[in-house]
């Protein structure tokens, strides 16, 4: 594709990292994103990507991500993946996806019950997606971490499902890019931290790589996915 | 009428906020906790012409929105 990438950022009642992810975009596209309501009912003409920022999404009443999931423009979004375009949901926005069944599995509270806000290292598992190809399998990337349910959880079946069929997109680790142990900071089943859906085009993680974009803040390791993006 | 909608996190889901709240009463001394589960409680006035057809628009409501029922059960009581 030839013309840049048409973003689109939703904003629920609640969101609060739109910013955070119009700038990346901004940064890797050279253009902002479309910010598009909850409430609308379409998606800008020729919208590539939609993104569901981080935040809190109606106060995380009833369960996390579950009320923005049948927000009105949620039907847009879900006909856009079903098109091929391209999703991602960060942190609260991987909840919804979940909750929307965009996505398998729930986010459950942490296993530690506390609220982490922390720099958290990444293993990529899966580099030959649109999102990904900025990375090379198997890198530890650097990230930031500000969640309170991120422990990833699905039934056994559907857990063999995503390892199968390479879905697990990344996995929680240590510096070195050892996964395991104390490097899982939530309890999250096989340590997962994003997954994809069945055709690759729709990614959710709870890690934040929109704040890792400028060497101001620690580190960079988050452009990968946005001139990833950018380029697809 | 009215109904109430209980829905429990399905058994061996793990529930951080239940064993904070079983470890808060053991370290009260309220006697014989065996174990805590949290779960949530929903009293809804509805509209239906019997229990069977409120039953039915409830367990819709569950399944859509009330429960997520990978990791949750839901039951309804009337009154």
């Amino acid at each position: 594709m030839n013309s840049p990438l048409r973003a689109a950022v939703i904003l629920f009642p609640g969101s609060n990292r739109e910013g955070d992810v119009a700038r990346a975009l901004r940064q890797a596209t050279g253009a902002p994103p479309a910010i598009v309501w909850h409430d609308d009912r379409a998606l800008p003409e020729g919208t590539d990507l939609v993104v569901l920022p981080g935040g809190f999404s109606y106060g995380d009443y009833l369960r996390c991500g579950a009320i923005a999931a049948r927000a009105r423009i949620m039907d847009a979004i879900r006909a856009h993946a079903a098109r091929g375009g391209l999703v991602l949901g960060i942190c609260n926005g991987f909840q919804i996806l979940c909750e929307a069944g965009l996505l398998p599995g729930v986010l459950m509270r942490n296993a530690g019950r506390r609220f982490i806000c922390k720099m958290q290292y990444l293993r990529v598992e899966n580099d030959a997606t649109p999102f990904s190809r900025g990375y090379a399998r198997g890198q530890a990337i650097k990230v930031a971490i500000a969640h309170g349910e991120g422990n990833y959880t699905v039934d056994p079946m559907g857990l063999a499902e995503l390892e199968r069929s390479g879905r697990v997109a990344f996995r929680y680790c240590d510096a070195a890019g050892v996964v395991g142990g104390d490097a899982n900071p939530n309890g999250s089943m096989n340590d997962i931290a994003g997954v994809y859906n069945e055709t690759f085009n729709v990614l959710g993680l709870m890690p934040h790589p929109e704040n890792l974009i400028d060497p101001l803040v620690g580190g960079i390791d988050g452009r990968g996915m946005f001139r990833a993006l950018a380029a697809a | 009428m009215k109904a109430r909608v209980i829905v429990t996190l399905k058994p061996g889901v793990l529930d951080p906020q239940g064993k904070a709240i079983e470890g808060a009463l053991k370290s009260l001394g309220v006697g014989g906790i065996g174990s805590v589960r949290q779960g949530k409680v929903f009293d809804i006035e509805i509209d239906a012409a019997d229990r069977e057809a409120a039953n039915r628009k409830l367990a819709e409501a569950c399944e859509k929105l009330l429960a997520n029922t990978i990791v949750e059960d839901y039951a309804i009581d009337h009154e």
